[in-house]
């Protein structure tokens, strides 16, 4: 019996201690996100330091996003088209395909491709700084380390993911009508007028509210992680860089899963 | 050198992303009434069963506004439903509204079929002449067990 | 930069640090005067890097106090600390260069987001800067690209460019050969008489450190052993002090006996 209860009381102890942890984090970053963006005033060069920041979240994964969403559309198109055909509503293919791709599919899997491309680069980046006390040097010549390092990419986040998530949906609304019109029966008018009747202001104002909470938000953990990296106890150096790239990709990519179900919870 | 270089890309793609965004508000999303006047009208039906807030209004086909509201009439357990149509489109008081359906299992909307009373629709005002939604699964059960006739023949004793 | 009459340039009181239970600084006092180059002796493993971070605030001491020019750098002032911070360069041991900036783009981040400079004055500061440690052919090359001699100098010339009243030195010699440590001490000395800022050193290397200081410290155990002119450093009779000393030289000597036991081809 006593035995039995001091199990139970571990388990409580370590339930306890996780939940803190937890809590810890979730706050800490908050703080973090918070503290990047207040001192967004006190960087100079700002709009240098935005357009580099655009330039690698955007030019250099522009390759990804079109690749990504012509093959999107391209899939939807013909999945679709063979599920509709059984009742025989091919007609509504175009409906189907841009309603998806602009609800769900463009802003989710734009920023999973971003947050695979710029995302991991940059949480590597700053653990490489970090480990190299180039942070520590910034922070010793009074420069703001959040402001210089962390806020440009952020605000450029909310920049690029929204026209990111545009290109996605035009790319994957023009695969769908490769695979649904040029390649299998589906007459391309009937698609494009599905298309235009099917898509709403509202369904484009949550496409990109989710993009832009999606850049945000991913941006921003993986921005923490790779600051942190020093954080992590079980790993250092070379090893701990990895270690924080990663749990920035897994982090991020779990953090824009479930922020899009609730924004979709919100919408629908 | 460098720098100029990073402008011009930067430039570019941000070029490209407003016009894809332009694009996808002016050409894809144009599924919503665009902007301009609207009034509200009503309409009663025995049934508005896949009648939402946001379903199409269309006068021969062509989307004119979009449904506002579907309420229930607590006096004889009719569907009120309100639309919003748009402020340049007058309809003669004697309109015709159903529930209709775009293809087989589509969505469905409200068709307005105009009349020609000289009198027209006023905003608040409110439909009489309406067609129910057919119930596309018992007029489907109907048929499979073959008594279409009959049951309507009884529907109508009601 | 107000010259300041006040001659102590830092004054750290009863500084303690430890890291997890573990104390490393027991208690350090120490009085910087203004425009010397002091320098902090010990055997490697005493804490004299932490000692120096926590001086640069890139570690929180435990306890004890810190005075900049008099003014007390408590945990809570930042505005002290912002000022300290303005007015103090830090040249760390691992030089921390930003890798991904241009030595000339270095030697201009902290002008360019510290101060209200215009674009044609830092990069006229910069480049001084450069020039004077004759880095001038380097200016577009990645710190990568550079040797460590070079990079040692390129970090030098970040810490100077701010025109700074003190330097704290982490190890300014480590890792380079010993003709290579003499230039680095020469390079102080001769940088810290040009531009008149306080050096603070860390360092083990005895030898070069005698000769380029005007002061000398000893930091054993976490607490100061010794604090003196480099002549008395040599002549003292101090235990603590013969000791480290015997065993810099005996590892001098030791190391020449390997020479020669292993002529190199």
């Amino acid at each position: 019996m006593g035995v039995f209860m001091s199990i139970i009381r571990l388990m409580l102890h370590w339930l306890g201690r996780r939940t803190l942890r937890v809590v810890f984090g979730v706050g800490d970053f908050s703080l973090f996100t918070g503290r990047s963006f207040l001192s967004l005033a006190q960087t100079k060069r700002l709009a240098t330091r935005i357009a580099r920041a655009v330039h690698e979240q955007g030019t250099v994964c522009l390759p990804v996003i079109l690749i990504v969403g012509v093959f999107t559309g391209l899939v939807l198109g013909l999945q679709g088209y063979h599920v509709l055909s059984r009742f025989g509503s091919q007609g509504l293919l175009g409906t189907l395909v841009s309603l998806s791709l602009v609800r769900e599919m463009a802003p989710v899997l734009a920023s999973l491709m971003l947050i695979g491309q710029a995302g991991s680069a940059f949480a590597a980046e700053l653990g490489i700084q970090r480990n190299t006390e180039q942070i520590a040097a910034l922070e010793t010549m009074g420069v703001n380390s959040h402001g210089y390092l962390v806020a440009p990419r952020l605000v450029a986040a909310l920049i690029v993911f929204p026209i990111q998530t545009a290109l996605f949906v035009i790319l994957g609304i023009w695969g769908g009508s490769i695979s649904g019109s040029v390649l299998l029966g589906v007459d391309s008018g009937v698609y494009w007028s599905a298309v235009h009747r099917a898509v709403e202001a509202r369904d484009l104002q949550e496409c990109f509210m989710k993009a832009a909470v999606f850049g945000l938000l991913s941006m921003s953990v993986c921005a923490y992680q790779g600051f942190h990296a020093d954080r992590n106890r079980s790993a250092v150096g070379a090893r701990a860089v990895s270690a924080c790239t990663t749990r920035a990709v897994v982090l991020s990519s779990i953090a824009v899963l479930v922020a899009d179900y609730i924004i979709s919870s919100f919408f629908v | 050198m460098k720098n100029t270089k990073l402008e011009l890309s930067v430039g570019l793609f941000v070029l490209l992303g407003i016009a894809a965004i332009a694009y996808l508000t002016i050409q894809v999303g144009t599924g919503a009434v665009g902007g301009g006047d609207t009034y509200l009208i009503e309409s009663r039906f025995t049934n508005a069963g896949g009648i939402h807030p946001g379903s199409s209004v269309m006068v021969a086909g062509v989307t004119v506004g979009r449904v506002e509201g579907v309420r229930i009439e607590p006096s004889d357990f009719s569907a009120i439903v309100a639309m919003r149509v748009l402020a340049g489109l007058q309809l003669p008081t004697d309109s015709m509204a159903s529930i209709k359906t775009t293809g087989l299992i589509g969505d469905k909307f409200v068709s307005l079929l105009p009349g020609a009373d000289a009198t027209f629709l006023k905003p608040g005002m409110r439909i009489t002449l309406t067609e129910s939604a057919i119930d596309l699964e018992s007029l489907i059960g109907r048929m499979a067990f073959g008594s279409v006739n009959q049951d309507k023949a009884e529907k109508e004793t009601k | 930069m107000e010259p300041s009459a006040y001659p102590v340039a830092l004054q750290v009181e009863c500084l303690q640090k430890g890291f997890n239970g573990k104390s490393v600084l027991r208690g350090v006092d120490l009085e910087v005067p203004r425009g010397s180059i002091f320098t902090v002796l010990g055997p490697s493993g005493t804490g004299k890097s932490v000692f120096l971070k926590c001086l640069a605030n890139i570690l929180q001491p435990d306890a004890g106090r810190i005075r900049f020019d008099g003014r007390d750098l408590g945990a809570g002032d930042s505005a002290a600390q912002d000022e300290f911070r303005r007015r103090c360069s830090f040249l760390f041991q691992s030089n921390a260069l930003f890798d991904s900036l241009t030595a000339l783009e270095n030697v201009a981040l902290p002008l360019e987001q510290t101060t209200t400079l215009g674009k044609l004055e830092i990069l006229n500061r910069s480049r001084d800067a450069l020039r004077q440690l004759e880095m001038e052919e380097f200016l577009d090359q990645y710190p990568a690209q550079l040797s460590g001699g070079m990079q040692k100098r390129l970090a030098l010339a970040r810490a100077i460019v701010t025109r700074p009243e003190l330097v704290l030195f982490d190890e300014p010699t480590a890792g380079l050969d010993p003709l290579r440590r003499n230039a680095v001490f020469a390079m102080i000395a001769k940088y810290q008489r040009h531009f008149n800022f306080t050096a603070l050193i860390v360092t083990h290397d005895v030898t070069e450190a005698l000769v380029a200081s005007d002061r000398v410290a000893l930091l054993n155990q976490g607490r100061i052993a010794f604090v003196g002119t480099p002549a008395e450093f040599s002549s003292s009779r101090n235990p603590v002090l013969s000791l480290f000393r015997d065993s810099a030289q005996a590892l001098g000597e030791s190391l020449t006996e390997i020479r020669r036991s292993h002529p190199t081809p």
